[in-house]
């Protein structure tokens, strides 16, 4: 939101400049463009109506992040309120710190045991001589990625549950069942593992693509020079993956307060809020059900500027160090 | 072991962890899918020995199915599924199409600005509370086009459609239109059968999107007859919820046991998103390597 204003100063500035002479005299004027692309324009029509509706549209809904907004009464007739509804994120609320707590917990999680694991994988499926087996093993682990989280979250109970399949044959070979759903503690892990479980096949591709493009020749060349394999992967493989690894980790690094919120809300009954409350569903929890409007949209609307900003600065910092960045600017 | 062995043992030892590594992780995949099908086709009675889980039944039994598709609860949302699935599909095949060829027509009125507008939406998302506002500003809720048009265009898959109509050649396009096409005919004609491997890529993603939705559901869809696959299989999968003859629509039948009809749910909504994988695999890696290189 506080990005808005700057783009419409500069127009406003060019449109004071003393006009400046235009390098080639305009073929056509604007009413003659338009006239002649209006059947392209047509085609984009309804595609651009719906990203406006449902992407640009519902900013303006933040508004109610400063209103004692009442459902009844709408936008309009709600009472304003001004900053009151974020005075929850400086009073030190528990529920808020908690979710804070939770969700930058498991970003930590998923950064050390989500992210580099489909790089591994990557590198073991590159490194295999049979393009058979190596489809054969990818058309397996992409599978996962395609189911919802719904199924997934009841796959997990059904194999890791109290009656599922690993307890069962924990207690007919006499060992003692473990307590992995429901209980409260191993609730960050199991959220990583299932992340793990889902996407790491599907998360190979891209790094695969860029495996493909590495120069043959410079294997040779590094052998001949006498590079052990482990250099060779260090020196070659990894150093060409480089680009790539920085730009999914910005991606990553702006999502840092979005995670798993479907995954997270479908187990939240199992294990209680206090284990499993992160900001998304936080919002979700105390708006959509709690009826705290005001105040679940003041903390929703902080976040994604915050995620905003977070990309922006990755990007900036990418770029201070060399790499391209998701765009150039 | 391998510390201190010859240049070749590790070799060996190397590409056993390798072998490991790979069975593991494809085990740790078609296990937990080869229980949930075996448990769904098992006998009542050896689904009750087992206390809940058979991997390898003895005989099959299919009256876990029969219960689920006699017409209650399950099969109204599968129905409800399937319709959301192939009308949002549709939609958004056409309207992705659309826009994406008019973004390729570099030149045109307010091109730039058009791209622009689509390319910044993939920078934020506007966050729950707000989208939840203008759904039901539009009167959406409780309808089943709620689950449809919020989604039914998404700028990444506009931006992958667009590169495929970007990498066509111009001179297909220049010779068409000195052979006095239209806009219309050259999208029609030229533009769509030449884009048919991306648009089919790009829509088995929008339809696996549709069909796998729950948040959208559980946000707009209060009313329970109109939940799709997804919500009942929260509800009584993942909840836990007792599935009455009743709900299922086969009053005065014994059930089978919950957990063989739970399974039996899952795998039916499982089944479409395998029954389309061959074709999602053949195309979306060149699918989605086209969008993110040439974009």
């Amino acid at each position: 939101m506080s990005v808005a204003p700057a783009p419409a100063r500069a127009r406003h500035q060019t449109g004071h400049r003393p006009s400046s002479p235009s390098p080639a005299p305009r073929r056509r004027s604007w009413w003659e463009r338009l006239k002649r692309d209006k059947f392209v324009l047509l085609l984009a029509l309804p595609g651009i109506a719906v990203i406006i509706t449902f992407h640009y549209y519902p900013l303006l809904g933040n508004v109610i992040a400063f209103q004692d907004y009442q459902p009844y009464l709408g936008i309009r007739e709600s009472l304003w309120s001004g900053f009151d509804n974020f005075k929850i994120l400086f009073n030190g609320d528990p529920d808020l710190l908690n979710a804070l707590k939770n969700t930058l917990t498991i970003t930590a999680l998923q950064t050390v045991f989500v992210f580099p694991a489909p790089i591994i994988l990557a590198l073991i499926l590159n490194s295999l001589a049979s393009n058979r087996l190596r489809q054969i093993v990818q058309s397996v682990l992409y599978l996962p990625h395609f189911l919802s989280w719904v199924i997934l979250v009841a796959v997990f109970q059904q194999v890791l549950g109290g009656a599922g399949l690993l307890n069962n044959y924990l207690r007919s070979s006499g060992h003692e069942a473990l307590n992995i759903i429901g209980n409260a503690d191993a609730f960050k892990a199991l959220v990583t593992s299932q992340v793990i479980w889902k996407d790491t096949g599907w998360a190979t591709i891209l790094f695969l693509a860029v495996l493909a493009q590495i120069d043959r020749s410079l294997y040779e060349a590094a052998s001949v020079d006498g590079a052990s394999k482990l250099r060779q992967t260090w020196h070659i493989t990894l150093s060409g993956m480089r680009p790539i690894i920085i730009l999914l980790f910005i991606l990553k690094l702006g999502d840092s307060l979005s995670v798993g919120f479907e995954q997270i809300l479908l187990q939240q009954p199992a294990v209680g809020r206090q284990a499993s409350e992160v900001l998304d569903t936080f919002v979700y929890n105390n708006g959509v059900v709690g009826g705290a409007w005001g105040v679940a949209a003041a903390v929703g609307l902080v976040k994604g500027v915050i995620g905003l900003l977070l990309v922006l600065s990755a990007n900036k910092i990418a770029h201070a160090f060399g790499e391209e960045g998701v765009y150039k600017a | 072991m391998s510390i201190d062995t010859i240049a070749g043992r590790t070799n060996i030892v190397g590409r056993g962890a390798k072998a490991t590594v790979l069975i593991v992780a494809c085990g740790l995949v078609l296990v937990p899918f080869l229980g949930i099908v075996s448990t769904s086709l098992a006998s009542p009675a050896e689904v009750t020995r087992a206390g809940g889980f058979v991997l390898f039944p003895s005989s099959i039994d299919f009256g876990a199915y029969r219960s689920i598709l006699a017409g209650g609860v399950v099969t109204r949302s599968l129905l409800i599924s399937l319709f959301v699935t192939g009308v949002g599909t549709l939609l958004s095949i056409t309207l992705t199409a659309m826009l994406g060829w008019a973004l390729s027509r570099k030149g045109t009125f307010g091109n730039r600005y058009l791209l622009i507008l689509v390319l910044v939406s993939l920078l934020f998302s506007p966050g729950l509370i707000p989208s939840y506002l203008v759904v039901q500003q539009l009167g959406l809720l409780d309808t089943l086009w709620a689950l449809i048009i919020p989604t039914s265009v998404t700028a990444f898959n506009v931006v992958v459609v667009r590169a495929f109509f970007v990498g066509l050649p111009n001179e297909i396009i220049d010779s068409a239109r000195i052979d006095g096409a239209s806009e219309w005919q050259l999208f029609r004609h030229i533009g769509v059968p030449l884009a048919k491997a991306a648009l089919t890529v790009v829509g088995l993603f929008y339809g696996v999107g549709y069909w796998n939705s729950f948040f959208n559901a559980l946000l707009y869809i209060s009313d329970s007859g109109k939940w799709p696959l997804q919500l009942v299989l929260r509800t009584y999968v993942v909840d836990n919820t007792q599935l009455g003859a009743e709900d299922l629509g086969a009053a005065g039948h014994a059930l089978p046991p919950q957990t063989s009809i739970q399974m039996a749910i899952l795998v039916i909504s499982i089944v479409p998103i395998v029954l389309v994988y061959p074709f999602l695999q053949r195309h979306f890696a060149k699918g989605v390597l086209t969008g993110a290189v040439k974009g």
